[in-house]
């Protein structure tokens, strides 16, 4: 093992053992997702199913930074994020087969993965929408003044549209600690970001609220680790959001159901040799940090783990019928009178 | 008892809130500019910046400031001046607001309170409208519309104190009408409705401002031997029809009034609950006032034609007993 000072200093202070759980979590994320198509195929899985596939270091690198005091919002795309924070991969994959054991019982499905006692506050699957709600944890946290943060999660799509600019606004304008992680994962459902958004440079849209901005590559969990590291300090330091573009991108289709006729398979294939997960296995194997028996043998139980969440979810009571009583819906049921 | 208007009634109820540490009052021009209807005039001065947030002309940042603080367990009260601009806030409030309790399977809660109001004079289409069915349609929210100061009073402390969100429909006709407002505690529960007036001829059901429409109306008629029947519903979700409907049983006649439009809203759905539950009593159709099914017109001759009036409730009423 070759984990000499210079090393640890060239991995922003994480150390070799972080950095392999790292890495076990980003193959744990394929591995869980790969699993997530078969379910698919198999109708065990209905809905939506938006895959991470491509991405996994984006969620990884920045999980990585947090604390357990943080806040999470994140979008539809939620599987890795879930899986990063720790989530429990049983309670995941019975969410996605519609079971009373899932994260929210069965009711939310892949868009809608939470689990509170993680501050994991779910994935929201309407463009933009959860970025003014991120102020509005950022607003809690500031009138209470806990030192603590909100990372929103979100993707290139969002930045067109109305809420990410009401939203940016707000976050400077409180000194909120909030930081904005846009995915650019180059497309916006199938629509290439060429052609959606006149700037293509996500970063450089935080200068309409003054919001300090970077660009980072989201294909290197180390990278995204660091710029999310400065946001945290930035946000707990009194001084406000961060926007942090991380560059990665999406191997799936949007869905399950996309034919991706918006790009080509040479586009793909090129993106294929950046594989964020291929690279920084290479990374840990050329250090030192990861030898090939370590990888079969890490392999082999993230397999088992998947597979265990599978036989759960699978085994699962289906959905209880309690959440057809319309005073379901509410905190304080109150029945109407008729 | 002391007597004090809405808009007094409504301050002393925030004022009351404001002692509660979670609770924060964010919205346009509530601050600085010294509250668009005088609601919040002071507070800035009392309370501070950070818990009286004036905010940008943003009203889906508003209300996702309330919701994701409420998440966070603060008791956030948002204001969206006219209820016309909530339409900017529609997939907050409707997308997510009303579904993050049930879609996260129950693990969150929303407890916030959206104040609101609707109202006309003169101010043409896209300022003079009312959506009081188009938010009590949907599961998750909790819809209140009181007419007195009294509830007024009482079900703002009701939605504040709720886990639930809330919206909280005022009047901009409404803040200078006066009332009693009982000195010592009291309480008006979410999904109460009221006997507002007695009556044996017919029931009138109704909410909000029209409520004071048809007292008057109600005074009138009197003195011609009709004696009128008045439900006040003051919650819209859920609704209480259980007084409407014994009210219903005992004089077989039935008018529906709300300012919302006449088909497809609130009348529409307040009508087929009486037929439903109570159509062994009925002597005659249930006749219905709203607005006229128009955009609402500037010009004051039409205007006064769209909006629901004394007139128009009378000649119902007798339409009804014919």
């Amino acid at each position: 093992m070759a984990s000499t000072p210079d090393v640890t200093e060239q991995h922003a202070g994480l150390s070799n053992e972080q950095l392999l759980d790292m890495y076990r979590q980003m193959v744990l994320i394929r591995n869980f997702e790969e699993k997530c198509q078969e379910g698919y195929t198999r109708a065990q899985i209905g809905g939506f199913l938006h895959l991470y596939v491509g991405e996994e270091a984006i969620a990884v690198g920045s999980m990585a930074a947090l604390r357990p005091e943080d806040h999470i919002l994140t979008h539809y795309r939620d599987h890795g994020h879930a899986i990063a924070r720790g989530l429990d991969p049983k309670a995941l994959m019975a969410e996605l087969f519609g079971k009373a054991t899932g994260c929210a019982q069965g009711l939310g499905g892949s868009m809608h993965l939470v689990d509170v006692s993680k501050n994991f506050w779910g994935g929201y699957a309407i463009i933009g929408a959860h970025l003014v709600m991120a102020c509005g944890m950022g607003t809690a946290l500031k009138i209470r003044g806990d030192k603590q943060v909100v990372i929103v999660y979100f993707g290139d799509g969002s930045t067109n549209g109305g809420e990410f600019y009401e939203a940016m606004n707000f976050a400077q304008l409180g000194k909120l600690p909030v930081i904005f992680m846009c995915e650019n994962n180059l497309v916006a459902m199938g629509t290439p970001i060429e052609i959606h958004s006149a700037v293509t440079e996500i970063y450089r849209k935080g200068c309409a609220s003054d919001v300090r901005s970077e660009r980072v590559d989201g294909n290197d969990p180390i990278e995204v680790y660091e710029a999310t590291k400065r946001a945290l300090d930035y946000a707990l330091e009194g001084r406000g959001p961060s926007l942090i573009e991380a560059v990665s991108y999406r191997f799936r289709g949007h869905s399950a159901q996309d034919t991706q006729k918006y790009r080509t398979k040479e586009d793909v294939e090129k993106h294929r040799a950046q594989d964020p997960i291929v690279t920084f296995r290479q990374q840990l194997l050329n250090e030192g940090i990861l030898n090939e028996d370590q990888d079969k043998q890490l392999l082999h139980e993230v397999e088992q783990e998947v597979a265990e969440a599978v036989k759960f979810a699978d085994e699962s009571p289906v959905a209880e019928e309690k959440w057809l009583d319309p005073q379901s819906a509410y905190a304080n049921p109150i029945p109407p009178q008729a | 008892m002391a007597i004090m208007s809405v808009r007094e009634a409504l301050q002393s109820a925030l004022h009351e809130a404001m002692d509660d540490q979670r609770a924060f009052i964010v919205g346009e021009d509530i601050g600085h500019y010294g509250s668009t209807y005088g609601v919040t005039a002071g507070f800035l001065e009392q309370y501070g910046p950070e818990r009286i947030r004036d905010s940008p002309i943003a009203e889906s940042g508003i209300i996702g400031i309330g919701i994701g603080a409420a998440m966070l367990g603060m008791r956030p009260i948002c204001e969206i001046m006219s209820v016309n601009f909530s339409l900017l806030a529609f997939d907050q409030i409707i997308n997510h607001a009303a579904k993050i309790h049930y879609m996260f399977g129950g693990q969150i809660n929303v407890p916030m309170v959206l104040r609101t109001t609707n109202g006309w004079t003169q101010l043409s289409a896209t300022h003079s409208q009312s959506f009081d069915s188009m938010f009590s349609y949907v599961p998750g929210l909790k819809v209140v519309a009181p007419a007195t100061p009294a509830d007024m009073k009482a079900l703002f402390k009701a939605s504040f104190e709720d886990p639930d969100p809330v919206i909280f429909i005022e009047h901009t006709l409404m803040y200078g009408v006066k009332g009693e407002v009982p000195d010592e505690p009291y309480e008006v529960k979410i999904g109460e409705s009221r006997l507002a007036r007695e009556g044996k001829d017919i029931t009138i059901v109704t909410y909000s401002r029209p409520v004071h429409l048809c007292m008057a109306v109600a005074d009138d008629l009197a003195k011609e031997g009709i004696e009128c029947e008045i439900i006040d519903l003051r919650t819209l979700r859920p609704m209480d029809m259980s007084k409407a409907l014994e009210s219903f049983r005992k004089t077989n006649h039935a008018l529906v009034v709300a300012e919302d439009w006449e088909t497809h809203g609130m009348t529409a759905e307040i009508s087929a609950q009486l037929y439903e539950h109570g159509f062994d009593y009925l002597d005659a159709p249930i006749a219905r006032v709203g607005f006229k099914e128009v955009p609402f017109p500037y010009a004051r001759n039409l205007e006064q034609q769209v909006v629901v009036t004394p007139d128009r409730i009378k000649a119902a009423i007798k339409k009804v007993l014919a």
